[in-house]
């Protein structure tokens, strides 16, 4: 009697802690699902959120201009101009670069350095947005105003409409790619160099061994080697530049109504016309249209995402070719 | 006999251009980074005084010679800042380690795969994105900006940083320890929760600290939720202010004192960051060796 008593209870604890089990393991994977509503709660939001603005514009507002909400004229196709032009030229200036110091971290900075300087470059990743922004209006916008962007247009603006005047305050869209630019470098800088330090040595020894320099073993063994990774890590940068706010928000001048042909005009990115409007939205179809503009960004960052992963992805796992050169 | 290639000097040129090339890129890559940190630090070291810290906004005013004078403080800031991302920090932590147990603990099924997947989504969005997101969902259905908005879109933010982090370092427990454990007779959550989240538990940390360095700083999606406030404000269903937010706000006004407010402001948010940066770099300094 006892004994079936004890075993019983014994059994009851048993149960107890199998169950235990099946609980930790069903809370777990709650909250794993959670992860995964997020996701889902991010796409369904901004899908049923712009459905008005996409019965009523259709796809065409994105290459309309003139924006006045007021009168319920919406426009999306300067802030998508702007968009791409800030984050072009932010690649534009960043990728060369960003490559370059992906080259010497991986390649041929002294190992001493190599922890250190790697440090510094990702910092400049770690620094909120919002200060980029505020360093841009206080420091780099009237430098550049007065020692690039005016001597540029009474010279060579007067000949070539996209680096025309006036430069008046100096923010623009020129001003926002070149900010754009300091915050991806570390982001190409770091895949970079992660992706070079995964090429095989032997890449590299079999071209010195035919008598390469230095150089030539980097252009000729070891970049084409880790080509995919590179383009991945400058499509993540584009990412970074694409879906920006702050920076952008606060350099660009936020000129929303149209496109203007300079460079060094003021105008407006998607990011930052959201940002700027919806806090303020009064009617629901001003809301919807700035909701399918943020849908349009969180497509177009996530193809890009998506692309430039897998091709990381693939390069860090390494061809299945041996040698590439 | 040896003797030289032709084209060698055009090549050992070229070599050397290319390298010089490439220490060039690094040291333009980190004039920025010294510019910015030291503006920051020298215009913002003149902006911190006891009013600093201890007063909220004040509004400016105009003295006999058109001077500005005293712009008050940043505590409404201190304060908004540390109770949206302290809430956010409270829905994102269980979300995320757990998520990551679940990722690390057992075994990989599709369902992993998937939830790996949305991590990277999440944190290749743009933070606006999820501001837009929570704005439609709790400020237009409650029709009133407040700092829990915030805190939510936060979390948003956090929850990839920590679950990717944390499952990283699950992993790196070794499997003796569970084995142990197991043969001790411990059933699966007694010895994730007293053997494995233990051992980890400098690397969650580090993780968690992570998130909140980025999150302090995030300001975009506060701009959605939050609003601003003038006024100390602990109240998590109304505006606040947010140490970011006065950043951006300070820094589009035509007063110096409050530009310098701004400025001051920026430190705090760059001492934050680097502070935690450098600790989580000395705190995984042996692992990455």
């Amino acid at each position: 009697m006892a004994q079936a008593e004890r075993l019983s209870t014994w059994q009851v604890v048993q149960q107890r802690m199998r169950h235990g089990d099946v609980i930790f393991w069903l809370l777990t994977l709650f909250f794993a699902l959670i992860v995964i509503a997020l996701v889902v709660a991010v796409g369904y939001v901004t899908w049923a959120g712009s459905a008005q603005a996409r019965t009523t514009f259709g796809i065409g507002f994105l290459f309309q201009d003139g924006w006045d909400p007021v009168n319920g004229k919406f426009g999306a196709l300067p802030a998508i101009y702007g968009t791409l032009v800030s984050s072009a030229i932010a690649l534009l200036l960043a990728g060369p670069l960003g490559t370059l110091i992906g080259v010497f971290l991986s390649e041929l900075c002294p190992a001493r350095l190599r922890q250190p300087l790697s440090f510094l470059v990702e910092l400049l990743a770690a620094i909120p947005s919002v200060i980029y922004g505020m360093w841009g209006v206080f420091v780099f916008v009237p430098f550049f105003r007065s020692a690039i962007a005016k001597p540029i247009a009474n010279s060579i603006g007067k000949s070539v409409p996209l680096l025309a005047g006036p430069v008046a305050a100096g923010r623009g869209v020129m001003v926002a790619g070149i900010i754009l630019a300091i915050m991806i470098l570390p982001t190409i800088a770091a895949i970079t160099r992660d992706v070079l330090s995964v090429v095989p040595n032997h890449q590299r020894e079999a071209m010195l061994a035919v008598g390469a320099t230095r150089w030539e073993m980097i252009r000729l063994a070891v970049l084409p080697y880790a080509r995919a990774g590179i383009i991945g890590g400058l499509m993540l940068g584009l990412g970074r530049a694409l879906g920006e706010t702050m920076a952008a928000l606060m350099v660009i001048g936020s000129f929303k109504d149209s496109i203007k042909p300079s460079l060094f005009s003021p105008g407006i990115t998607a990011a930052a016309l959201i940002a700027s409007e919806l806090p303020n939205a009064n009617d629901d179809l001003h809301a919807s249209t700035l909701i399918l503009i943020a849908l349009v960004l969180f497509g177009i960052t996530l193809l890009l995402n998506g692309l430039a992963r897998l091709l990381v992805w693939q390069a860090a796992r390494g061809p299945t070719g041996s040698v590439r050169a | 006999m040896i003797t030289q290639a032709p084209n060698y000097n055009r090549r050992k040129w070229v070599d050397r251009f290319m390298r010089g090339l490439t220490i060039a890129a690094t040291g333009l890559a980190l004039i920025p980074l010294f510019l910015i940190l030291g503006y920051v630090v020298f215009r913002g070291a003149s902006a911190l005084n006891l009013d600093f810290f201890t007063k909220a906004y004040e509004p400016p005013v105009v003295g006999a010679a058109g001077t500005v004078g005293n712009a008050g403080g940043i505590l409404h800031g201190i304060v908004g800042s540390l109770l949206i991302v302290g809430v956010a920090m409270l829905i994102a932590l269980p979300i995320g380690l757990l998520a990551a147990v679940f990722l690390a603990e057992y075994p990989a099924n599709s369902v992993a795969t998937f939830v790996r997947f949305c991590t990277d989504v999440l944190s290749a969005a743009p933070s606006i994105i999820v501001g837009v997101v929570a704005y439609v969902l709790i400020v237009q259905r409650t029709r009133q900006f407040s700092g829990l908005a915030g805190s939510v879109a936060l979390a948003v933010l956090m929850v990839p940083v920590i679950t990717r982090t944390t499952e990283e370092i699950l992993k790196l427990v070794p499997h003796g320890m569970r084995e142990a454990a197991m043969a001790l007779g411990a059933p699966k959550w007694r010895l994730t929760l007293t053997v494995v989240i233990p051992a980890a538990l400098s690397g969650i940390v580090t993780g968690a600290l992570l998130a909140f360095a980025r999150a302090t700083g995030e300001t975009a999606p506060l701009l959605l939720t939050v609003l601003g406030n003038n006024n100390v404000s602990f109240n998590l269903l109304a505006p606040m202010a947010a140490l970011p937010l006065l950043t951006y706000k300070y820094t589009d006004t035509p007063f110096p004192a409050q530009n310098t407010l701004a400025w001051g402001t920026a430190l705090i948010l760059t001492l934050l960051v680097l502070s935690v940066n450098i600790l989580v770099r000395w705190a995984t300094r042996n692992r990455l060796k």
